[in-house]
C-alpha cells in the first residue's frame, strides 16, 4: 500500500473500532438518530475544518477560524437586530467580508514573506476584536427565516434526523473533496505543501495559490460561523473560542501531515467523527468527565505525529540508503 | 525528427559570458556552444564555474556581459520559466519536482487535462503514461513521485522537462546518486533524445560516465574556459590535468618534507573506519608535525572520510587510537575533547554561524568545549579575536561584523581561527582554499606550514594538486568512496597524485 | 564596555521609545494615570499596576525568548500554566507546606518543557507541532487535576505570592523582575546565551563546533516549562484558586507576541531578554491604557492586531530585503 495512505487507513481504523467499542458498550449508539446528532453538532467544525486541511496541505496554519467563527455569530445577530435585511442577504454581506479578511491575510503572508502562524494570529486578534465593538454581549438571534432553516431536516430511516447543517457539512466536504483532489488548484496547493520553491520552479502561481487558500479557509469560516449561529440563536463574541485547536487536531487526526505537502479533505470529516464520538461517548457513559475529551485527542495528537515522523523517517532513510549504496 | 543542422550554427552558444559576485568573478569570457544531436560533458571541480554557466543558460541569474544565441538568435532569460519556453530544460541532481505529487501530476502539474471543469485523473494518468512510454518506462504513474528510486525519478524529470522544452535538455549531475544499472536505464534516455536531434548538456564528476555517453568535453577551471576536446580524442590523465590544473606544477616542488620521520609512532591512528555503502573501511595514522594531503574527484569519498574522522557521521565499527590509547568518538564533542578540529567543505551551512560576530565565531568552539559554565571573558574573547584577525589577516572592520557578511577567503580564516583557539593537536581541513582569492589562498598555505611546523597534526582535503604537493608529506588519493593509494615524500608530484586517481576503476561493483 | 553598553541601549531603544509613547498616550488621554500612592504599605497607581497584571506574560515570555532563539515556538505554555495552578491549588488544599507545593509545582512544569524538548530535540518533531499536543492536552490534564471544579483555597501565606506585597511592590512584580534578572544574568554571564544563538541561527555548524545542541534545547523547553509554572502559581494565589478552563488562556499568544515586539526573530537567533520583558510591559500597557483612558474593553484586541501587524510590517524579510536592495545596487549569488 501506498504508505501515504496509512495515516488515513489508521484513522478509519480508530473509527471504526472506537464505534464498534462505544456499540457493545451502548447498543443505542449504532443508530441514525445517533449518527444525525453527531454530524449536526459538530457541523460548524467540521466546515471550519474542510478549510483547515488545505491551509494545512499548503504547509501554512490559520489560527483566526475560531475568532471569526464569533465575529460572523455577532455580525449576523446584530444585523438582523438593526436592520430589516434578509438573512440571506446579510450572509452573503458576510460570506464576502471573511472571504476578503482571508485574502488578505494571505497576501500579507505571501507579500511580507511572515510566517502564516504570526499573521493569522493577529487576524485571530482582529477578528475577536471586531467582534467585541459589535457587541460584548450575547445577542439571540429571532428571525422567521432562522427558526425556519432550524426545522429543516430529513428524516432518515430509524428516526435519525439530517439537520439542514449537518446536510451542509457533508456537501462542503463533497466540495471540499473534489477542490482538493479533482481540481488543478487542488494540485497546486498540494504542491506549495511540497516545497514553495519547487512549486514555483514548476509553474505553479504561488502568489495567487497562497491568497486563493486563504481566502478559502476565510469564506468556510463565515460558513462555519452561519452554521454555528443556527445551532446556537445567537452571537456572542466569546463563542468557538480554541475552535482553531480542534479543527487542526481534526485535520492532523484525518493524516493530514501538518508540515504540509499530503493529506485528505475525507480523513478530516472521520477525524471530526472521531472527536465528536469521544464525546458522544463521555456523553453516553455519564460518569467521565468532558476533560477526557482533550486529553484523549492529545493523545490521538500525539500518536499520529509520532506516526507521519516515523513514515518520514522511513522515506528518508530509503531515500539516503539508495543515495549512498549507488555509483 | 530534427535533422542535425549545418556545424557552423550551433544549437546553444555562450559568447565571452562573464558573471561577478562580490568578491568572486566566477565566470570570466567563457565560451560554449552546443550541437544538435550531440551530448556535451561539462567538466570542472567544484568552483569552476559550471553551475554559473548553467544557471546563466537557463535563467537563473542574468549574466553581466557576453552573450547567448540560440539557434543563432541572442536570448535573455529572466527566469528559468522563460528559458523553458524558449526551449531549454534543466534536470538537477536533487530531482526538482514535488516527491509528495503523484507522477502524473508532476509531469502535467498546470496542464491537467479537464472534463467538466474537474481534472480528469483517468486523462492525466494516460497522458503521462503516454509521455513515460517513449522512454521505455512503464510505472503505476498514479503513485506519488518518491515511491520510486531516483533513477526513475530522473527520467520523470527529464520527460517533463523535455516535454516543456524540447531542443536543449541540461542534465546537472543526474547520475551522483545512481547505481550502474540505474545509470544504464538513463544513459539509454539520453542517447534516444540525442538521436532525436536534441542537444544534451551532460555534468558529471564520473569520468567513466563522462567517456561512456559524451561526444565533446568542455573543461571549465575558476571561471575560465580551459578547453573542449573531442571526447573520443581525449585521455583520462589529459582531462583529469585539464580539470585540476598545474602551472605551477612543472616539477616536483619538493621542499624538504620528503625526509619525514616515520620511525616514530603515530599521534592519531585509526583502524578500520568505514560505513558501508559510504567509504571503504580504511586504516589511516597521522604523525606529529605531519600534513597528509587528500586527493580524489569530487564524490570520490573525501568529504566522507573526514565526517566519519571527526565523528560528524555514523561509521561502522573500527578503532580510533590516539597516542596508543583508545578512543572513544561518538559524537564531535568527543573528537574536539580528544583535540581535533575540523573545517567542513560547506563553509556556509556547516562552518560559520552567519549571523554572529567574528568574534563569536572565533570562540564558540572552544567556549563549547569548556561547557557554558565557563564563559570566555568578553576581553579575552576580543584579545583573542584581535589576535587572530592580525595573525591571519583577516579583512574585517572590527571583531563584531557579522561574519556572513566577510568574503569567503576571510570566513575561511575566522574558521581555521575558531579551531586554532582550542589549540588542537589534529586538525581536518576540508577544501579550506576553496572559492577564496589569491592572496588569502597563500596566506592559508603559509599557515598549514607553520603549524605544521609547531608539531600540529594536519589532514587537508583539496582539489589544487599543486597545492598538496606543496605541503603534504604523505598523500591518500581517494577513488569511487576507496581509499587507493598512499603517496610518501618523493612520490608526491602532480603527475603521480593524477595517475592514481586516472587509474580506470577496475570492474564497479553494483551499488547495494 | 562602553561599546557594549551602547549596543544594548541601541538594541532596546525601539522598545523602549513604543512603550514611553504608550504611556505618554495614556497620560494625555487620563491625565490622572502618573498618580502614585502609598498605602498599606505599597505602591498604589496604574503604572504599578501595569507592572503587576503584567506579571504572568513577562515570566512567559522569558522562557519564550530562549525557546524563539533557538528557532522554535512553545505552543503549551498557557496550558501549563492550567496544569502548575491546579496542582498548587490542590496540594495546598490538601495540607501540603507552602515550599512543597511550590516544589511540586514547579517541579510539574519542568517535567512539562522536558516533555516538549524531548519530543522537539531527541524525536526530531517541528517545535510548533509538538508542543501543539501539550496545548490541546493540557488543559483536559488541568480538569483532572482539579477534577473540573475551580479549586480554592484559603492560605494567605500562598495567596500572598499572588496578592501581597514584598518592598513597596505588588509580589508578582517582584518575582518576575527577579526571574528577569536572574536569567539574564545566567544567559549573559555564562556562555548559555551566545550557544543558544549559535544553536538557532545554524544548527549543523553549531554541533560541528562542538556545542551540545540536542541537551540546549531540552533545558530552553524547561525553562520555559518552569516559567509557566511560576506563572501558574501566581495566577493561581492571586485569585484564591486554579480555573482550568481559563487559567492562562490564550497567554502563549501573548508571550509570543511580547517577545516579536521585543524585536527577537521567530525565525531564531540573537535576543533580548530585556527588550522581551519590556515587550510584555508594553503590551500590558495597552491592555491597561485602554482601559483607564475610559476606551470600552473592547478596542483592546482590534488595537493590538493593528499593533501586530505594523511590527511585523517593519520586521518583515521582505521589506529587508528591499532596504538591503537599496543600499546594495549589485547582486548577491
Amino acid at each position: 500500500m501506498n504508505p501515504r495512505l496509512l495515516p488515513l487507513a489508521a484513522t478509519v481504523m480508530i473509527f471504526v473500532i472506537a464505534y464498534a467499542v462505544c456499540y457493545i458498550q451502548f447498543p443505542a449508539m449504532l443508530s441514525t438518530r445517533v449518527a444525525g446528532n453527531l454530524l449536526t453538532d459538530n457541523a460548524f467544525l467540521g466546515i471550519a475544518a474542510v478549510g483547515m486541511t488545505f491551509v494545512i496541505i499548503s504547509g501554512g496554519i490559520d489560527l483566526s477560524v475560531g475568532s471569526v467563527i464569533a465575529f460572523t455569530g455577532v455580525f449576523i445577530a446584530v444585523v438582523l437586530r438593526d436592520t430589516s435585511l434578509h438573512p440571506l442577504a446579510v450572509f452573503a454581506i458576510l460570506l464576502v467580508l471573511t472571504t476578503l479578511f482571508g485574502a488578505a491575510m494571505g497576501m500579507i503572508i505571501h507579500v511580507l514573506r511572515m510566517p502564516p502562524f504570526i499573521v493569522t494570529l493577529a487576524g485571530m486578534f482582529l477578528a475577536r476584536g471586531l467582534a467585541y465593538i459589535l457587541s460584548v454581549d450575547s445577542v439571540p438571534i429571532s428571525h422567521p427565516f432562522y427558526d425556519w432553516l432550524q426545522t429543516l431536516y430529513w428524516l432518515l430511516p430509524g428516526k435519525g434526523r439530517l439537520t439542514l447543517i449537518g446536510g451542509l457539512m457533508l456537501l462542503v466536504f463533497a466540495f471540499g473533496i473534489l477542490l482538493a483532489h479533482r481540481t488543478r488548484f487542488g494540485a497546486n496547493v498540494i504542491a506549495l505543501g511540497g516545497g514553495v520553491q519547487t512549486a514555483r520552479l514548476m509553474g505553479v502561481p504561488v502568489a495567487r495559490t497562497i491568497v486563493a487558500i486563504y481566502a478559502l479557509s476565510g469564506f468556510l469560516a463565515g460558513l462555519s460561523g452561519i452554521v454555528f449561529s443556527l445551532y446556537t440563536s445567537a452571537g456572542y463574541s466569546l463563542a468557538a473560542v480554541g475552535v482553531e485547536l480542534d479543527a487542526i487536531a481534526a485535520v492532523v487526526i484525518g493524516g493530514t501531515l501538518l508540515t504540509g505537502g499530503s493529506g485528505f479533505v475525507a480523513g478530516t470529516l472521520i477525524g471530526v467523527l472521531i472527536m465528536g464520538l469521544i464525546q458522544t461517548y463521555i456523553i453516553f457513559d455519564g460518569t467521565l468527565s468532558s476533560w477526557w475529551t482533550k486529553i484523549v485527542i492529545g493523545a490521538l495528537l500525539l500518536v499520529f505525529i509520532v506516526l507521519q515522523k516515523g513514515l518520514l523517517g522511513l522515506a528518508d532513510r530509503r531515500r539516503s540508503l539508495r543515495a549512498s549504496g549507488g555509483a | 525528427m530534427t535533422v542535425v543542422s549545418s556545424q557552423s550554427q550551433p544549437l546553444l552558444a555562450a559568447v565571452g559570458l562573464s558573471k561577478t559576485f562580490p568578491g568572486t568573478r566566477a565566470l570570466d569570457g567563457v565560451d560554449f556552444e552546443l550541437r544538435a544531436g550531440e551530448v556535451h560533458a561539462l567538466l570542472g571541480e567544484n568552483g569552476a564555474g559550471k553551475s554559473t554557466l548553467i544557471k546563466c543558460l537557463t535563467g537563473a541569474y542574468r549574466r553581466d556581459g557576453g552573450d547567448i544565441l540560440l539557434d543563432g538568435a541572442s536570448i535573455d532569460p529572466r527566469d528559468t520559466q522563460e528559458a523553458q519556453r524558449l526551449g531549454i530544460g534543466t534536470v538537477y541532481q536533487e530531482v526538482n519536482l514535488l516527491p509528495n505529487l503523484t507522477v502524473a501530476e508532476n509531469l502535467l502539474l498546470g496542464r491537467q487535462p479537464r472534463s467538466f471543469g474537474l481534472v480528469s485523473r483517468r486523462e492525466t494518468n494516460r497522458t503521462a503514461r503516454e509521455m513515460l512510454s517513449r522512454y521505455g518506462l512503464a510505472i503505476d504513474v498514479a503513485r506519488a513521485l518518491d515511491s520510486y528510486s531516483v533513477a526513475i525519478q530522473q527520467i520523470v524529470a527529464i520527460a517533463r522537462a523535455v516535454s516543456l522544452s524540447g531542443k536543449v535538455l541540461i542534465l546537472d549531475e543526474p547520475t551522483a546518486s545512481l547505481d550502474r544499472d540505474e545509470v544504464r536505464m538513463l544513459f539509454d534516455v539520453v542517447s534516444s533524445l540525442r538521436a532525436q536531434g536534441l542537444g544534451i548538456v551532460f555534468i558529471s564528476h564520473f569520468l567513466d560516465q563522462v567517456f561512456d555517453i559524451s561526444d565533446r568535453i568542455t573543461v571549465l577551471r575558476n571561471g575560465k574556459l580551459v578547453g573542449v576536446r573531442e571526447a573520443a580524442t581525449l585521455d583520462r590523465t589529459q582531462l583529469i590535468n585539464m580539470m585540476l590544473g598545474r602551472e605551477l606544477s612543472e616539477e616536483t616542488r619538493d621542499r624538504g618534507r620528503g625526509g619525514f620521520d616515520y620511525a616514530q609512532a603515530p599521534r592519531i591512528a585509526f583502524a578500520g573506519t568505514g560505513r558501508a555503502g559510504v567509504i571503504a573501511p580504511f586504516d589511516l595514522s597521522i604523525h606529529r608535525g605531519e600534513v597528509v594531503g587528500m586527493a580524489g574527484l569530487l564524490g570520490s569519498g573525501r568529504t566522507e572520510t573526514a565526517e566519519l574522522m571527526f565523528a560528524a557521521a555514523p561509521r561502522d565499527g573500527g578503532t580510533v587510537t590516539k597516542d596508543g590509547t583508545p578512543l572513544k568518538l561518538a559524537s564531535p564533542r568527543d573528537a574536539i575533547a580528544a583535540g581535533f578540529g575540523f573545517s567542513p567543505e560547506d563553509r556556509k551551512t556547516s562552518g560559520i554561524i552567519g549571523d554572529m560576530s567574528v568574534r563569536e565565531n572565533i570562540v564558540l568552539a572552544l567556549q563549547a568545549r569548556q561547557g557554558w559554565m565557563r564563559p570566555v571573558r568578553l576581553s579575552r574573547q576580543r584579545e583573542m579575536a584581535d589576535d587572530y584577525i592580525r595573525r591571519l589577516g583577516i579583512r574585517t572592520p572590527d571583531a563584531e561584523k557579522p561574519i556572513g557578511q566577510l568574503s569567503g577567503g576571510n570566513q575561511q580564516k575566522a574558521l581555521l581561527a575558531r579551531w586554532l583557539a582550542t589549540n588542537p593537536e589534529f586538525l581536518i581541513l576540508d577544501e579550506p582554499t576553496r572559492g577564496i582569492d589569491v592572496g588569502a589562498h597563500a596566506e592559508i598555505i603559509r599557515m598549514i606550514e607553520e603549524l605544521c611546523a609547531s608539531g600540529m597534526s594536519l589532514l587537508v582535503i583539496s582539489s589544487e594538486l599543486d597545492e598538496l604537493v606543496t605541503y603534504s608529506h604523505r598523500v591518500v588519493v581517494v577513488r569511487d568512496r576507496v581509499h587507493v593509494a598512499e603517496l610518501i615524500g618523493e612520490e608526491i608530484t602532480t603527475d603521480s597524485i593524477v595517475a592514481a586517481i586516472a587509474k580506470p576503476s577496475p570492474v564497479q561493483e553494483a551499488g547495494t | 564596555m562602553n561599546g557594549t553598553l551602547a549596543r544594548f541601549a541601541r538594541r532596546i531603544a525601539p522598545q523602549l521609545i513604543t512603550l514611553a509613547v504608550v504611556v505618554a498616550m495614556i497620560g494625555i488621554v487620563f491625565p490622572g494615570f502618573f498618580d502614585i500612592s502609598i498605602a498599606n504599605g505599597r505602591l498604589y497607581g496604574s503604572p504599578v499596576d501595569i507592572l503587576n497584571r503584567g506579571a504572568p506574560v513577562a515570566l512567559l515570555a522569558i522562557g519564550m525568548t530562549l525557546v524563539i532563539a533557538t528557532g522554535g515556538i512553545d505552543l503549551s505554555v498557557g496550558a501549563v500554566m492550567a496544569i502548575c495552578g491546579a496542582i498548587a491549588a490542590t496540594l495546598i488544599v490538601e495540607g501540603y507546606s507552602l515550599p512543597a507545593t511550590l516544589a511540586l509545582s514547579l517541579g510539574a512544569g519542568l517535567l512539562c518543557g522536558l516533555w516538549n524538548g524531548i519530543l522537539v530535540a531527541v524525536l526530531g518533531i517541528q517545535p510548533i507541532v509538538a508542543t501543539l499536543i501539550l496545548m490541546v492536552a493540557g488543559r483536559g490534564i488541568a480538569q483532572l487535576v482539579t477534577e473540573g471544579m475551580i479549586r480554592t483555597f484559603s492560605h494567605d501565606g500562598f495567596a500572598s505570592l499572588g496578592s501581597g506585597n514584598l518592598l513597596w511592590l505588588p509580589t508578582p512584580v517582584v518575582i518576575w523582575i527577579c526571574a528577569g534578572i536572574l536569567a539574564t544574568l545566567i544567559v549573559r554571564r555564562t556562555a548559555l546565551g551566545m550557544l543558544i544563538e549559535a544553536v538557532g541561527i545554524n544548527r549543523r555548524a553549531s554541533m560541528l563546533a562542538g556545542v551540545n545542541a540536542r541537551l540546549l534545547l531540552v533545558t530552553v523547553y524547561m525553562v520555559s516549562g518552569l516559567c509557566a509554572a511560576m506563572a501558574g502559581i501566581i495566577v493561581t494565589a492571586d485569585i484564591r484558586g486554579a480555573d482550568a478552563n481559563n487559567a492562562g488562556l490564550f497567554l502563549e499568544l501573548d508571550a509570543i507576541l511580547a517577545v516579536v515586539v521585543g524585536g527577537t526573530s521567530l525565525l531564531g537567533g540573537h535576543f533580548s531578554l530585556i527588550a522581551s520583558l519590556i515587550g510584555a510591559m508594553i503590551i500590558q500597557a495597552i491592555n491597561t491604557g485602554i482601559l483607564v483612558a475610559g476606551f470600552p474593553p473592547e478596542f483592546n484586541l482590534v488595537i493590538k492586531a493593528c499593533i501586530v501587524l505594523a511590527i511585523l510590517v517593519l520586521q518583515s524579510p521582505a521589506l529587508q530585503g528591499a532596504a538591503i536592495l537599496f543600499s546594495r545596487a549589485k547582486g548577491q549569488p
